[in-house]
């Protein structure tokens, strides 16, 4: 009970973690950078409804999540309207899409066996000490891809979030680059699913985003401190909760949220 | 076999824990009904989405020192509610630092919520009671409570309800006649938070739009005037939550399920119709 590397799940949980967070620190800083993150809460409630639908179904369920992510992200960039309505109109269709999820969870709990019923939990609140090592292997290489096609369209995708108006007029694809962004979203969501769970990819996605913001204001920089935040918070939550019998989960949003407030205070502090 | 509605609904009181949620979800309807109206009307559906996230570790913790979950409910909510109210003016609404601020809010509270609960040493069950509503798990103390807190949040929707719509539908000018308008919209996030806080019983921490928004968006949607639309909010708030207690009592589907779905069903045809 000393090294936490002598055992395999938690070699496991290093390698998807470590991948899955660099993706979500990345994606995440153009989710903040864009004022997107309600579109995030969105698409893990879908990631849920998902997963849960796939297990019902008896497919696989990492199909069923990036299926119904990437399906809704689509949906989404279709939507036009923005403001009250558009708020109104998605929380009003997410609501349903959770309890359509909570339909299956408990078709899903009836009719296996009574352990099944922890099923639900795991993909609320994830379950990266339970990777089995084909998970491990598709989230990871999932998690390099987008990493890989985000820093692609880095640069036009920076210039048409601060500057749309300039941007489209320079020739830059505004729409078909703001879908690709949001397809992007929707799989790192399905990957931290398992990671974090449904409810907590706010805490690799946003948190570390919002602290990169607060420290530095050049975008390069901010990838960069945002990537590094959310792999060194889902290290230290994974070797703290090797230690401490509490969940990873946890020890990932507190993290990164003592972060998010110590940046805060520092920004003031330097402000003032 | 022919349909007696009226075996049907002896069947449906016949247990004691039937009569407690349709009495909470009866009260909790006509509250969340009408502090929807307002929360559609200003805009601030997100805010009740926050509280009702941040009102998930207040139940945990109160199940964790053993005294109703409504209490923890309302303790985190109004307290969020406050925060709201007054850090709110300072950060810019809808901006960039205010949706990651709401956002690393919402992951560390649920963080919370799941770490009680493993503290607690409780089952995947009771989370998902909080997560998802419980037509079970209603007793006589929380169905008095849901009164007395239905009854005080209803008054003073009353009394601040007129200032209220005109501090939301011209701020300046209601500013300009005398009408407190900050201090209005803080009793007003207080009320919200009280309705959350009793609304989460019926159908969890979750589905919270089911009752708190839909209904007020179908509402609006048919009819401007305020009176017209607050009533036919209420309205529709009951009929959901009552053909939903009922569905879920005689088909064994989730509660969350059947609320969610039959709240959604009179929007969509709305937007559909509208659209057209």
């Amino acid at each position: 009970m000393s090294d936490p590397f002598a055992l395999e799940f938690m070699r496991n949980a290093f390698v998807a973690g470590t991948c899955i967070a660099l993706a979500a620190g990345v994606v995440g800083y153009f989710l903040v950078l864009r004022n997107q993150v309600f579109t995030t809460d969105a698409l893990g409630h879908t990631a849920f409804t998902g997963s849960l639908g796939a297990l019902v179904a008896g497919v696989n369920l990492l199909a069923g999540v990036f299926g119904s992510c990437i399906a809704v992200a689509l949906a989404i960039g279709g939507f036009a309207g923005r403001g009250r309505d558009r708020d109104v109109a998605i929380g009003t269709v997410f609501a349903w899409v959770l309890g359509l999820g909570v339909l299956f969870l408990s078709i899903y709990t009836s009719t296996r066996s009574a352990a099944s019923g922890a099923v639900g939990v795991s993909v609320l609140f994830g379950s990266i000490l339970g990777l089995q090592p084909s998970q491990v292997a598709v989230a990871s290489i999932a998690a390099l891809v987008t990493v890989a096609i985000a820093l692609l369209i880095a640069r036009p995708l920076l210039f048409l979030s601060v500057d749309p108006d300039v941007a489209a007029a320079r020739g830059v694809p505004a729409r078909a680059l703001a879908t690709v962004f949001l397809v992007l979203v929707a799989a790192t969501v399905a990957e931290s699913v398992q990671a974090v769970g449904a409810l907590l990819v706010f805490a690799l996605m946003v948190t570390p985003a919002a602290i990169a913001q607060n420290i530095s204001a050049r975008p390069w920089t901010g990838i960069a401190i945002s990537a590094a935040v959310s792999v060194a918070a889902v290290w230290a939550a994974l070797v703290l909760s090797f230690y401490v019998s509490l969940p990873v989960s946890f020890f990932v949003t507190a993290l990164v949220f003592a972060g998010y407030l110590a940046s805060e205070v520092a920004k003031r502090w330097h402000a003032a | 076999m022919p349909w007696d509605l009226l075996a049907d609904l002896q069947l449906l009181l016949q247990f004691h824990f039937m009569q407690n949620a349709l009495l909470a979800g009866t009260l909790v309807a006509v509250l969340a009904g009408a502090a929807g109206y307002f929360v559609v009307l200003r805009g601030q559906s997100f805010v009740a989405h926050m509280l009702s996230q941040v009102g998930f570790p207040g139940a945990a913790a109160a199940v964790l020192v053993h005294t109703s979950p409504v209490v923890g409910l309302i303790a985190f909510c109004g307290v969020a509610a406050g925060g709201i109210g007054w850090a709110g003016p300072r950060l810019g609404a809808g901006s960039r630092a205010e949706s990651a601020a709401v956002g690393s809010i919402l992951a560390f509270s649920l963080g919370l919520g799941l770490l009680f609960f493993r503290l607690y040493a409780g089952s995947a069950q009771g989370i998902y009671t909080f997560l998802f509503g419980t037509i079970l798990g209603i007793t006589d103390g929380d169905v008095q409570l849901t009164f007395v807190v239905a009854v005080l949040a209803l008054a003073a929707l009353a009394f601040i309800g007129r200032p209220l719509v005109f501090a939301t539908i011209d701020p300046d000018v209601a500013e300009a006649r005398g009408v407190p308008v900050r201090a209005i919209a803080i009793a007003f996030l207080l009320v919200l938070a009280l309705s959350v806080a009793i609304t989460v019983q019926i159908v969890g921490t979750l589905l919270i739009f089911s009752l708190l928004v839909a209904p007020a968006a179908t509402a609006t949607r048919v009819t401007a005037r305020p009176p017209l639309a607050l009533a036919l909010s209420v309205g529709i708030s009951l009929v959901v939550t009552w053909l939903g207690l009922a569905i879920a009592y005689f088909t064994n589907a989730p509660v969350g399920f059947a609320v969610t779905t039959l709240a959604f069903i009179p929007y969509l045809a709305l937007r559909a119709a509208h659209a057209r």
